[in-house]
């Protein structure tokens, strides 16, 4: 048993660390975040150069062939930035798309790609009755001829306008929330039919509505086996969890950090407002909150990769239960600890929180996933 | 923007440390698992095992005797160095025996000699007083207990006043502790002791080593609202101590008690027993009954427990990269007092759901039946005698050993410098 990094991963954080310290200001991401595309493009070279979109390709389609924990380094440290370039959406939940579902031809056209900086993906795998129950699933996808015509909605999906390939679940058989019937399709971004209505996030991100009319693809476009796509979603969903989990880590511990120089170095009735116990105390339960969520984070990213099903269900359901309510506790004592300063736009500390907030409805939030745990034993 | 030059924390510098992540054991670990679980299987007495399976009264024989078969065993001080009976075991392997203890339902070790004032001598003690006192502590001939609160200083507790005279060659002690558990079994008490009432409160204080036998010591039973006689008060009258039985400098004691609270408690959290009591949780809310069906499938009753699961996880894993730091040569500041105050918590939690998983029978009031020797009919499920005073006794958790609040002041100004 070894609960500590290796070496490689040493040297993978201290660059990472290094890049957000040096090159990602917050007024900088501020710009990024509002020009047209909404991240840079530059730095998504960067980050294929860095060999950073390849962590989960495999060396023999030109990618590193990481572990979850190397993308947990990362997300931890894009979590310190706020970092708004389309990681997760394409190196994390499209690679792993690809992996579980993806055919061989599939993977040899898109992973070299992904890892060369040269393809984005989305996912829409949600809809606006589904709330977080992946199988709840209406959009329809007919067997028409040789291809498929896919109608329905799929819900903020996240970057999806900047994507050159959506993945989208649609129902093939069965009835709305059936478990079988689920499948998956690779649509092109400029499939007639497919329509997006595109807006900007809380949390300075991207995201769409999907619209599908009559969009028609060919039987190529299958990802995975029809009908039974719905534990291939579970798992990818289960990586995206892993790394906003460790994404949320790099932000409480961002904002741990704001809020203990805030205490040291704000004075009122004559002395830094850290010298007050009730705050002390405070700082105290955000800093352990923090630090729990950091081990729940790096053992369900061991675990994703290692454990079977039903352990590896637990473990990450267990860590988005933590950082949820982590999450919402460090976020709003930061935001209370800062006093009015803590409201303003202007520093930091408001788009961590809101970060924070949405990470906790994306892929289910703490009583989803109180349940998912409670009942998968 | 915050940077990401270090949040200076002492865990946040662990998630930077060595070697390749994998939370499966190798098969060294897993043979010296299995080699302690089969000795534990083997050697503990069936009767003691009952009384920790239904968290009925130990009496100090059953204490005693299951120390020596750790002591036999030459287990009886992983925590020690091993010219002085240590088993030079590595930090994991001692995480590993210490969950093999809990999941074996063993009693616990009576702390105060091998785990507190053992260390302090070996650290600071003179070589007599490493050979005299250290074996005996082994062998459990002697069982000590710590006197370190007085009536007038708990969680202030350098502000104490048991007073120690210099005489020629002995002390005379003066003064009360309180709060004193186990001090009716003792042989020895370590104490902190006032030996310089002119000088600042912390560098007044001595650590010294009375024998409970000496004339002038007089112990008095405090009786807790659960029904227990753990604790006690005990009065020093005129009680001469050999100076011999210093230990190391006069009016350095605080340092050495500072020591001693921060020293190898790994163990502190107690999560392997916390998982043992969440799976007893489990096993009777399959059996209580909820409109007519178990407890444990009533939804909201599972999302309960697997709250608490899920917290006792977070603590488990951050214990394991605490231990796993410990292996790579890392130590860490104020690693204890999270462990103390996060594990008392989630012990606490588990106490109240045993009770509320019992329901009406948390009422009947029969001390008799977590007694030794009880054979009648139980009044309700059998199981159910003894978890009430158990979450009432449980309380004193987040009390003893500096209360919690104490704790949060140590990581503030340890970890945060604050």
């Amino acid at each position: 048993m070894d609960f500590t990094f290796t070496l490689e991963q040493k040297l993978l954080k201290e660059n990472v660390e290094r890049f957000i310290a040096n090159e990602y200001t917050f007024d900088k991401r501020r710009a990024w975040a509002h020009s047209e595309l909404g991240f840079s493009r530059e730095h998504w070279t960067r980050f294929a150069e860095l060999g950073w979109l390849g962590i989960d390709v495999t060396e023999e389609h030109g990618g590193l062939g990481g572990s979850a924990v190397e993308q947990a380094i990362l997300m931890e440290a894009f979590g310190r930035g706020l970092v708004v370039e389309p990681y997760l959406t394409t190196a994390v939940l499209g690679t792993a798309l690809l992996h579980h579902g993806g055919s061989i031809q599939q993977k040899q056209t898109l992973l070299p790609a992904i890892a060369a900086g040269e393809s984005l993906i989305a996912f829409g795998f949600a809809e606006s009755q589904s709330r977080y129950h992946l199988a709840d699933v209406t959009t329809i996808a007919r067997k028409d001829g040789d291809g498929f015509v896919l109608n329905g909605t799929k819900s903020v999906v996240f970057n999806a306008a900047g994507a050159d390939t959506i993945v989208v679940s649609t129902r093939t058989g069965g009835a709305s929330r059936d478990d079988h019937g689920i499948s998956l399709f690779l649509i092109e971004r400029q499939t007639p039919g497919l329509a997006l209505r595109e807006y900007a996030t809380v949390d300075g991100g991207r995201a769409a509505e999907l619209l599908l009319n009559d969009a028609r693809v060919g039987a190529d476009a299958v990802l995975g086996n029809i009908d039974n796509a719905l534990p291939v979603i579970e798992r990818v969903i289960d990586a995206g969890i892993v790394a906003v989990c460790a994404e949320a880590v790099g932000i409480m511990a961002a904002l741990c950090q704001a809020t203990l120089d805030y205490l040291k170095t704000r004075q009122q009735f004559g002395r830094p407002i850290g010298e007050f116990q009730v705050l002390q105390h405070r700082m105290v339960d955000m800093y352990v909150a923090c630090e729990l969520s950091r081990s729940m984070a790096y053992m369900a990213a061991v675990k994703l990769d290692d454990a079977e099903a039903t352990e590896r269900r637990r473990a990450v359901s267990a860590a988005k239960v933590q950082i949820g309510r982590a999450g919402r506790f460090i976020g709003q004592q930061a935001v209370q600890l800062h006093g009015a300063m803590g409201m303003t736009d202007e520093l930091a500390v408001g788009h961590y929180f809101k970060r924070l907030t949405m990470i906790e409805s994306t892929f289910g939030d703490a009583d989803y996933h109180l349940q998912r745990f409670a009942n998968s034993e | 923007m915050v940077t990401a030059t270090a949040f200076n924390s002492t865990l946040n510098q662990l998630a930077g440390a060595s070697l390749t992540m994998d939370l499966t054991l190798s098969d060294k670990e897993r043979a010296f698992q299995a080699q302690v679980r089969a000795f534990i299987a083997e050697r503990l007495p069936a009767h003691i095992k009952r009384k920790v399976e239904d968290s009925l009264q130990l009496v100090k024989e059953d204490y005693v005797s299951w120390q020596k078969i750790l002591y036999e065993r030459g287990w009886m001080a992983p925590n020690w160095p091993k010219q002085y009976g240590g088993t030079g075991w590595t930090p994991i392997e001692r995480y590993l025996f210490e969950e093999e203890l809990a999941l074996g339902s063993t009693p616990r070790i009576i702390p105060f000699g091998v785990a507190m004032v053992g260390p302090v001598i070996i650290e600071f003690g003179s070589e007599a007083q490493k050979q005299r006192f250290l074996p005996r502590i082994l062998s459990s001939e002697d069982l000590w207990c710590q006197g370190y609160s007085e009536p007038g200083a708990g969680s202030d507790l350098a502000s104490l006043t048991t007073r120690a005279r210099r005489d020629g060659e002995h002390y005379i002690v003066n003064g009360a502790k309180t709060w004193t558990t186990m001090a009716h079994y003792a042989d020895w008490i370590f104490c902190l002791v006032r030996t310089d009432s002119a000088a600042k409160k912390q560098e007044g204080i001595s650590f010294l080593l009375i024998d409970m036998h000496s004339p002038g010591v007089s112990v008095r039973p405090i009786r807790t609202f659960d029904g227990a006689e753990e604790i006690n008060e005990v009065y020093f009258d005129d009680v001469s101590v050999p100076a011999e039985n210093l230990v190391g400098e006069e009016n350095k004691g605080w340092t050495y008690a500072k020591f001693l609270l921060g020293h190898e408690r790994t163990g502190i959290a107690g999560v392997a027993r916390s998982k043992k009591q969440l799976a007893r949780v489990k096993e009777l809310a399959a059996r209580e009954l909820c409109d007519g069906k178990p407890l444990l499938e009533e939804q909201r009753f599972r999302e309960k427990i697997a709250a608490v699961e899920i917290e006792l996880m977070a603590l488990e894993y951050t214990n394991l990269r605490i231990v796993c730091a410990e292996q790579a040569g890392e130590t860490m500041a104020a690693e204890s007092s999270i462990l103390k105050f996060r594990g008392t918590e989630l012990q606490q939690a588990i106490t109240e759901l045993l009770l509320e998983v019992i329901g009406y029978y948390a009422h009947p009031n029969v001390p008799q039946a977590i007694a030794q020797g009880w054979n009648e009919e139980p009044i309700g499920p059998a199981y159910a005698a003894s978890i009430a005073p158990l979450y009432f006794n449980w309380r004193k958790t987040s009390i003893y050993g500096g209360t919690n609040e104490i704790q949060k002041n140590i990581i503030a100004k340890m970890v945060l410098g604050l």
